[in-house]
């Protein structure tokens, strides 16, 4: 018995306790991006923004949640409903499980899988199912346009970010998240932190605007491009299903913050390995790298106004996958010529 | 090794009830939505196998990449299915003939299939362990130094395919407005504007 305790059940559970101890912070701060958002727009914008719900309207994403759980689940006319229920859940489940091989510290992860980024890469172009079958199983045009603008769209940048993962890849020498934030570690000219978005510096711009568009997010939201669309492949979507969609989104922004964190900022490491900076734990480093990811995101859309489809078209293929292209090529000669080529 | 034979049957049957489902629905996007499930599972099976850097491509590729260009595809048709079974009378003896020829070339090939005595070991020998090199490693040792003409032929292939569809399918239309994001740059207030004092009382002209 105690043999079958120590064997079969304490591992599922010890798995289930840590990806609880994964999720509830995760979803906490869904629920505070969305607060975070509305907060920093409305400062932008000089307005003051939710502030009745609670002190400084802390309490409003949950309001907002029971406001959403407490709406009718409307199935449309001529909807396949299978699919349709299918899709919300694809989605969610989809930014949920990207966290698995995330490393928030040194250690600190559910799975330390040896090809952790490609596992990251294959969820991230997963993501588009959801929002296809949400356009189609919806039986409406606003949906089907509003899904068809975001397939070509996700594919297009999945591309140069694929791209560039490679460059920094090589550069790294190694597939595996945790092994890829320490090889970071090691100072620039013995001066500057070692994180690449040094070395990579343009890539660096060039991801973070591929990961605007792989999330939908403005200014390249025209999958619900409200003014066109009415809300794109969300339109038929109420309730509980699209509070699902809404968390996928926002999750995803936090993933997709969080890979850029990896990659080019250094992970958990801080910024120079001297005392007072290296007693913050690195949960606390990590999580404050994210947030200003996460800053940046809601700046832009604060900021730009929408792209219009071509554009965005033109600018996925036409520039950033031929610059990511030569980039790779200038990593690899460099790395070659220098015989710094790791492993 | 028991919880790794529960995935196997679970990854393994879900993957045949995908297949055959691919096969049976009649609505064609779901027959894709089921083919997207089966090549999770045979993900599923190669991680099992250890082969983790195989089943992340599986899943990159034919999932994240193929299978969306086929949903994409097959959501645009207007499939009428009823239009579809109307001649399946007069179709479906040609079908069972195809069929069973395929049938009868497979049966004979797999009964005249001869083992040879050393494959076993052949085939076993030179597999890295996984807890010495990671399966990444392996394949790239691999791939770039005994199979690279093979490696490089190949990508010369697919680089030949890319060109010849782009050929095939690119025509310059006139008489299209196209915006030309270099001419815009280019554009200067003096090309455009002209700065006019109008005396009072006077028209321009």
């Amino acid at each position: 018995m105690v043999e079958f305790w120590t064997a079969y059940v304490w591992p599922v559970l010890w798995i289930i306790i840590q990806i609880l101890m994964f999720l509830v912070p995760v979803l906490i701060g869904v629920a505070y991006l969305t607060y975070a958002e509305r907060k920093i727009i409305s400062a932008m914008q000089m307005r003051i923004g939710p502030n009745v719900v609670g002190w400084f309207g802390l309490l409003q994403p949950i309001a907002d949640a029971v406001k959403l759980l407490t709406k009718e689940t409307v199935l449309p006319t001529g909807a396949s409903p299978v699919v349709f229920f299918l899709a919300p859940m694809v989605t969610f489940g989809l930014a949920m499980m990207a966290w698995a091989v995330i490393p928030v510290g040194d250690g600190w992860v559910i799975s330390n899988l040896n090809v952790g980024i490609l596992y990251l890469f294959a969820i991230s172009s997963l993501g588009v199912y959801g929002v296809v079958m949400a356009g189609w199983a919806s039986n409406s045009r606003y949906a089907f346009l509003g899904a068809m603008r975001s397939a070509a769209q996700m594919v297009s940048y999945e591309v140069s970010i694929g791209f560039i993962m490679i460059s920094v890849l090589i550069t790294a020498g190694t597939l595996n998240l945790t092994e890829l934030v320490l090889a970071q570690s090691e100072p620039l000219f013995g001066v500057l932190p070692g994180w690449y978005f040094i070395p990579h510096f343009p890539m660096f711009i060039v991801f973070f605007i591929s990961v605007l568009a792989e999330t939908n997010r403005h200014p390249f939201d025209l999958p619900e491009a409200e003014s066109e669309l009415v809300a794109g492949f969300m339109t038929e979507y109420s309730s509980m299903s699209f509070a699902l969609f809404f968390l996928g989104e926002y999750a995803n922004m936090i993933m997709m913050s969080a890979l850029i964190t990896i990659l080019f900022l250094g992970g958990w490491l801080a910024p120079y390995d001297v005392a007072p900076l290296n007693m913050i734990p690195g949960v606390v480093w990590f999580a404050l790298k994210i947030a200003m990811c996460l800053f940046v995101f809601i700046w832009t859309r604060a900021t730009f106004p929408r792209y219009r489809y071509d554009q965005l078209m033109r600018l996925g293929w036409k520039i950033f996958l031929p610059f990511s292209l030569i980039w790779l090529a200038l990593t690899a000669g460099f790395l070659v010529y220098a015989d710094a080529l790791p492993g | 090794m028991i919880a790794a034979a529960i995935a196997f049957y679970v990854f393994a049957t879900m993957a045949v009830i995908g297949g055959l489902n691919v096969i049976f629905q009649r609505n064609p996007v779901h027959s894709v939505l089921w083919l997207i499930l089966t090549f999770f599972n045979a993900a599923g099976l190669f991680v099992i196998l250890g082969a983790e850097f195989v089943a992340m491509i599986l899943v990159v590729v034919y999932v994240g990449a193929v299978a969306v260009l086929f949903l994409f595809v097959v959501m645009m048709l207007d499939i009428n299915i009823t239009v579809i079974r109307e001649g399946i009378h007069k179709y479906v003896w040609a079908g069972l003939l195809v069929g069973g020829v395929l049938l009868a070339e497979l049966v004979t090939v797999f009964t005249s299939w001869v083992m040879f005595d050393d494959a076993a070991s052949l085939s076993t020998a030179p597999t890295p362990d996984p807890n010495v090199i990671t399966n990444t490693e392996a394949l790239g040792n691999i791939l770039y130094t005994d199979y690279v003409y093979l490696f490089q032929a190949a990508g010369i292939i697919l680089l030949v395919a890319m060109i010849g569809s782009i050929v095939l399918t690119y025509r310059t239309r006139t008489g299209v407005r196209k915006q030309v994001i270099a001419d815009q740059v280019a554009r200067r207030p003096s090309d455009t504007l002209e700065m006019v004092k109008v005396e009072s009382g006077k028209g321009l002209q």
